[in-house]
């Protein structure tokens, strides 16, 4: 499947991923309305950082995910035509069984709403939103394994 | 005249460990006839959920573990409120209470855990319970509903995970608790005593009483017979009007016993999940699987272990070798708005291990190591990176050239050595432009 890669060598941790991730999971559109009139959700990735090594980390969507089996709620599953691992925000109980399962800690506590988010590829659209707003082309969406 | 019904898969066990199994037997074998029988009366649903119900009345269509058209979308024939009573191992068959017969070609054993009830003096009152089914929050929520107002008193015997659990359900009822711990400290079989003392501050802060290093002897009646309190082993009594039996569970092995099946603590199986009889598989709280951490066969009644073991049994008998091979206990709670993880072996056995330990306000780290590799771990606090350390426990790194980064407050990938997260995050190199590595500023 197509998953999120990242060219670390190109990153410059400006965190542009990170605000149009939330922009994208936003009920509106407008980045004004998003982050000043609304609480904006939490970003669906992170930025890893050890100078001078920086990139954006999202779900791997793996193959077998440990997220999958751990969760208590059966709110995480993969979807066995896309690959696309998703949860069901309103069954998560946040017990954050699956960010300890998760090898990556890619997984997010929203301690606010009490469910975790995470990755979803942004369904919708031909291109996630970070990869699509990355400056400097730091992050790709191509096939590739786990 | 008692009817045979013959299928090709048999599971006995309606949670996780069975329908994960299902779910493994269905990605292989689409029309291979699966029945599952429970002697609960309700579909498969989240057993951790229980505490839900108890403090919100949570209801049954929320708690469910899979969509409501799980059987009939996967094609399982279902058999509820029935329960298996004999296995005739050299027929392939199950005998059920009503003289049914079901004759398999492969079985699987997921029948759970029982609640442990010690022996003492009291234990049949009315208004004494435990708190491993729906049925048991069920019941627990009618007692309190029916006694005439005021404050209720509980008293939870066992401060493990379900101990835990129960009494924060029991306190957004607005009950008085009190949990009695034989052990010198709470949720001492996931936690080492310098973090459990956190834990037991948040609760003591939430209004529950602790009281540890003694036991229950024997539960009180009041004038009706009741449950009116319990006697400590110091001979001091404490009054309730409720009391929860949560010392533990025990394997579920009553239809193993006296067959060909090798039962120990629980249903000895190995690393492809099947019993020392070919062809029956066991998993979930009624197995003893192999655990990779202790390096030998345990019984770890965990959620997540009862789903990897039903998916490697379910492999397995439709014909996919698979091995369970990387289980370790491990432990997620977030209880009055704490949040604790572990995993692995988190106290020492013996000497020879070396705990690296930090604490910081609320959040505290604690990573135990074994010949430079991780084998437990307790975060408290913030837990959100946690899985990082739990993979290089998994994956069994030597850690010891940057064991100095674990315990980084900003613990991130790209603070580990390169080779364990660039393989799974750098771009491929293909050699189209898509993929091409780029050099700037040279």
């Amino acid at each position: 499947m197509k998953r999120i890669y990242a060219r670390e060598e190109v990153c410059i941790a400006c965190h542009l991923c990170e605000v149009h991730c939330q922009l994208a999971h936003s009920p509106v559109s407008d980045p004004v309305k998003a982050f000043n009139k609304n609480i904006p959700p939490l970003p669906r990735l992170r930025i890893e950082e050890r100078r001078p090594i920086t990139f954006s980390l999202q779900c791997r969507h793996c193959e077998e995910p440990a997220c999958v089996e751990s969760c208590l709620a059966g709110a995480i599953q993969k979807d066995p035509e896309t690959g696309i691992v998703t949860v069901n925000e309103e069954k998560c109980i946040g017990c954050w069984t699956c960010v300890l399962a998760c090898p990556w800690g890619a997984i997010r506590q929203d301690n606010a709403r009490g469910h975790i988010v995470k990755c979803d590829l942004c369904p919708g659209r031909d291109t996630p939103a970070c990869v699509a707003n990355c400056p400097n082309g730091a992050l790709v969406y191509v096939e590739g394994g786990d | 005249m008692t009817k045979t019904i013959q299928v090709k898969y048999l599971i006995i066990g309606n949670s996780a460990g069975g329908i994960n199994t299902t779910e493994a037997i269905r990605k292989i074998d689409s029309d291979g006839s699966i029945t599952i029988l429970s002697d609960e009366p309700y579909p498969a649903y989240s057993r951790p959920l229980i505490s839900k119900y108890l403090s919100e009345k949570r209801p049954l269509e929320k708690m469910l573990y899979r969509q409501p058209d799980f059987y009939e979308r996967n094609n399982i024939e279902v058999i509820l409120g029935k329960k298996a009573q004999k296995l005739n191992i050299a027929e392939h068959e199950v005998e059920l209470a009503d003289g049914t017969k079901i004759s398999w070609e492969k079985l699987l054993l997921a029948t759970g855990g029982l609640a442990i009830i010690p022996r003492m003096e009291g234990t049949e009152r009315e208004g004494v319970f435990t708190f491993i089914t729906l049925d048991d929050a069920k019941a627990i929520d009618r007692y309190l509903s029916q006694l005439p107002g005021g404050t209720v008193r509980a008293v939870v015997i066992g401060g493990g995970l379900i101990g835990v659990s129960v009494t924060e359900a029991l306190v957004k009822r607005h009950v008085q608790v009190t949990i009695v711990e034989m052990r010198d400290w709470i949720l001492n079989t996931m936690l080492d005593r310098d973090s459990a003392d956190v834990v037991a501050e948040t609760l003591r802060g939430a209004g529950v009483n602790i009281i540890t290093g003694r036991s229950v002897t024997s539960i009180t009646g009041n004038q009706t017979g009741a449950v009116g309190g319990v006697i400590l082993d110091n001979g001091e009594p404490l009054s309730a009007e409720i009391v929860i039996v949560a010392v533990g569970v025990r394997p579920r092995v009553e239809l193993a016993v006296n067959t060909a099946i090798k039962v120990n603590r629980g249903i000895v199986v190995d690393r492809s999940m099947e019993t020392s009889v070919p062809g029956i598989y066991a998993c979930g709280d009624a197995a003893e699987a192999y655990d990779f951490i202790y390096d030998q066969n345990r019984v770890t009644p965990i959620w997540p272990n009862a789903c990897i073991g039903g998916r490697v049994a379910g492999q397995n008998m439709a014909g996919v070798p698979s091995e369970c091979s990387k289980c370790m206990g491990m432990n997620s709670l977030d209880y009055f708005g704490l949040s604790v993880v572990s995993a692995g072996m988190v106290i020492p056995p013996e000497d020879g291990y070396e705990v690296l330990a930090a604490r910081s306000n609320h959040d505290i780290r604690r990573i135990v190591l074994k010949d430079g590799r991780v084998v437990g771990m307790v975060f408290i606090g913030n837990v959100e990176r946690s899985g990082i350390i739990r993979n290089l426990m998994k994956a069994q790194v030597d850690v010891s050239h940057f064991k100095k980064e674990l315990l980084a407050e900003n613990l991130n990938l790209a603070v580990l050595p390169r080779e364990i997260w660039e393989p799974h995050f750098a771009a491929p190199k293909t050699g189209d432009r898509e993929g091409e590595r780029v050099t700037i500023g040279k």
